[in-house]
């Protein structure tokens, strides 16, 4: 489902002399329908840096990301918009909304691009609010007003909430008390159930030993300790 | 595959010697927001209007759902500017009538396209007013009444009205504050999803592209310097000028 | 005479004049421009209307002027001293007796014919001048149909007034095609502009266009399906000649509220009254009608 083949990076500082920094080498893994895979290395390695070309939202150099058939280097934005509406879900770090919207409409949003009339995306959405203990009365309100595990489990409801085929996963249980950590860790192991492919990173040890079946070390991928 | 709505290729325009804009080409596909971005003086404002027919460009062509937008009589091109293409302007004094009331402002493109029933078309302004979150009471009341966020709203309401396929917006949210601007984006982008519209939107604000638009093109000098995934472009910028552009932006 | 060509316009301008005359009647509805001249009299006193009668007369002619449907008012007056004057051509307060009436704000109740021409003064031309002032764009609107702005104007009518409350100068369009002003005639008139045997001109002498209806031209008051037009007069009968389907004049005839209604054209209600018609106040003002 998420194929990733001798993937390459580098970025270019213009405006600092042109000075050009290898990022990534060689980058190669392969996660399948069902399968959790989580990517290890130290801070700085290149974690997130090789999530964010797998989303699209960073450029890759050279080699090949596929997701679900659909190549991703090269590919028309417009490819890579579909792909993230119909088949990549993400979950992130950090919640980035509109003011003013309410939590319910957050969730919802990936429901309504594909199409969902808005009842029944709001149905799913309080539902997933519900399953992670968000108090009924925060719905209705913008979550740039939350607190931070607020925030991080409307992300989290907002990544789940269509059953996604391909997952991308930064830090899901950060700043989750026990209880909802379980539940995230539950939404994750269904999703496996269900047959989504996910890639995560996670620093929550016994949270990665729980819920991946193979790691990943990026360290490997780094061009500076590769050479 | 469905066609691109908006097709462009080889734009140009001159202004004596000096350059509006040159070598534009780009496809715009059915429900896809596109932004253009750069600084005063970059030309997007001159490519806008180039493509809303505002301006004749001195070369290149634009199709608009197969038809040749420059080759059409202007009876054509006027028609479709009322009916499919929408045109919101930065200052919503230009693009309302001051003279008459919020009603009337909505209803004009029914008229012109047509409607005779006094009561329906009421009926449609309420709605659309409504829509804009503008509350009924005001459907007599002038524009220059109105708050600036307000007469961007109502601006909004009478270009959507008649259900058109491909907005084009000039700096949309420009002069507003803070807080009218998060409402207003809040309002376009679920009109957007909903009606399944196609925009161009032209802003020198990065915070409004990465809320609204799918894709962007960065323009200097008339010219389209990158052009791409809108958070790709915004967080992994290739070209110097885009990362000086996204380096400038201060952070909150 | 001596000292005036004939109907004070030289022949060039007549002639000039008569092209433009021929244009709009070609095309109907349709606003002509023309080089207007300087008349000796002040811009809205007629000088449009009264440059296409003077493109229009012959010796021959018989002319009726009127100026709110009344023979003997100043306006009315002047400009046919004016032709006596310069033409020196027959004039009559008759409508049947006219070949040539020159109007300011109304049609004759008596109907027109085909040997008739009708001259109506016009201050502003442009129906589209309340919401759109560049004339650049109201031609180019013209050009390609573009009417939607005339029923945002009766749509604010309707909700300011709860109905159409344009009462004169109330838009028409013409076979089909152009919308036109018709002067600021009563809305009550509007229904004689259509199909009428004689030939309509219209003269804007400051704005510089003429426009006109031929003959049994189709002429159409804008509406709504749900607000029809509606040719409206005072609910009363004159109190002169007692006519209950002219247009009235509302008269203040003392400080305490007193008041009569009598008919707009002046030459209508006498024939009436010669005729043996009396309406409510009939025997009192005899004499001030007379």
């Amino acid at each position: 489902m998420i194929s990733v083949e001798n993937l390459s990076k580098s970025f270019t500082l213009h405006n600092q002399g042109g000075t050009v920094i290898p990022v990534m080498a060689g980058a190669s893994l392969h996660v399948g329908p069902g399968e959790c895979v989580g990517l290890v290395g130290q801070s700085g390695a290149g974690k997130s840096t090789l999530m964010r070309m797998i989303q699209g939202n960073y450029l890759a150099g050279a080699g090949s990301i596929r997701i679900a058939g659909t190549e991703l280097v090269g590919a028309e934005p417009r490819a890579i918009t579909r792909l993230r509406r119909e088949t990549l879900g993400h979950v992130s770090q950090f919640l980035r909304v509109l003011p003013r919207v309410p939590a319910v409409d957050v969730v919802a949003e990936p429901l309504r691009a594909l199409g969902s009339p808005e009842a029944e995306a709001r149905a799913r959405a309080e539902c997933m609010l519900w399953r992670l203990n968000i108090p009924r009365g925060l719905w209705s309100l913008s979550p740039t007003t939350f607190s931070g595990g607020e925030q991080q489990r409307v992300n989290i409801a907002r990544g789940f909430v269509h059953p996604f085929p391909c997952l991308l996963l930064d830090e899901p249980t950060a700043s989750l008390d026990a209880q909802n950590r379980e539940v995230v860790l539950t939404l994750i192991e269904e999703a496996k159930a269900r047959g989504a492919a996910i890639l995560g990173i996670f620093h929550d040890a016994p949270a990665r030993d729980r819920v991946c079946d193979r790691l990943v070390d990026v360290t490997a991928f780094t061009p500076g300790r590769a050479a | 595959m469905s066609a691109p709505i908006l097709s462009v290729r080889g734009l140009e325009r001159r202004y004596g010697a000096r350059i509006g804009c040159t070598g534009v080409g780009f496809d715009l596909w059915p429900g896809e927001v596109l932004g253009m971005v750069g600084e005063s003086g970059s030309g997007k404002s001159t490519l806008l209007s180039c493509l809303a027919g505002h301006q004749r460009p001195d070369a290149g062509s634009v199709t608009y759902d197969g038809r040749d937008v420059l080759a059409m009589p202007e009876t054509e091109r006027r028609r479709l500017a009322r009916t499919e293409w929408a045109y919101v302007h930065q200052h919503a004094r230009e693009g309302l009538r001051m003279g008459v009331s919020a009603g009337a402002n909505v209803g004009e493109r029914l008229m012109a396209t047509g409607a005779r029933h006094y009561g329906r078309i009421r009926a449609q302004a309420i709605d659309w007013l409504d829509r804009v979150e503008i509350d009924e009471t005001r459907i007599d009341d002038r524009p220059t009444a109105f708050s600036g966020g307000m007469q961007q709203r109502l601006q909004i309401a009478r270009n959507l009205v008649t259900g058109p396929r491909l907005v084009f917006m000039d700096e949309p949210t420009g002069g507003l504050d803070v807080s009218v601007q998060a409402r207003l984006l809040d309002l376009l982008r679920g009109l957007v999803r909903d009606m399944g519209l196609s925009v161009i939107i032209v802003t020198h604000d990065l915070a409004v592209v990465r809320l609204l638009a799918d894709r962007l093109m960065v323009m200097k000098s008339g010219r389209v310097v990158e052009q791409g995934l809108t958070d790709q472009v915004l967080d992994d910028p290739q070209d110097a000028y885009t990362q000086l552009l996204v380096s400038s932006v201060l952070q909150v | 005479m001596s000292d005036y060509n004939f109907a004070y316009l030289d022949e060039q301008t007549k002639r000039m004049i008569r092209r433009a005359i021929l244009k709009a009647l070609a095309i109907p509805g349709y606003q002509v421009p023309f080089a207007s001249r300087e008349m000796p009299m002040p811009y809205g006193w007629g000088t449009g209307g009264v440059q296409l009668t003077a493109a229009c007369l012959t010796p021959e002619d018989r002319l009726k002027v009127i100026d709110q449907g009344a023979d003997d008012t100043t306006n009315a007056v002047s400009i046919r001293k004016f032709f006596q004057r310069t033409a020196g051509v027959a004039v009559t307060e008759a409508t049947r007796e006219a070949t040539l009436i020159q109007t300011r704000h109304r049609i004759p109740e008596t109907p027109l014919t085909e040997d008739q021409v009708l001259v109506y003064q016009v201050p502003i031309p442009e129906p589209l001048r309340f919401l759109e002032p560049r004339e650049t764009e109201t031609r180019k609107m013209h050009e390609l149909e573009e009417y939607g702005l005339m029923h945002v104007k009766l749509y604010e009518d309707i909700a300011r007034h709860g109905q159409i409350a344009t009462s004169y100068a109330y838009p028409v369009k013409v076979e089909g095609r152009y919308v036109m002003d018709p002067s600021p005639i009563p809305k009550f008139d509007n229904p004689k502009l259509s199909g009428c045997p004689a030939i309509q001109l219209f003269g804007a002498g400051r704005e510089q266009r003429i426009y006109a209806l031929p003959p049994h031209t189709q002429v159409v008051s804008l509406d709504f399906d749900d607000h029809p037009f509606v040719a409206s007069k005072p609910d009363h009968d004159c109190d002169l000649c007692g006519a209950s389907d002219s247009y009235l004049d509302e008269v203040i005839t003392d400080d305490r509220g007193g008041r009569m209604f009598v008919c707009s054209d002046t030459d209508f209600c006498m024939g009436r009254v010669r005729a043996g018609h009396a309406g409510r106040l009939a025997g009192q003002s005899k004499g001030a009608a007379a």
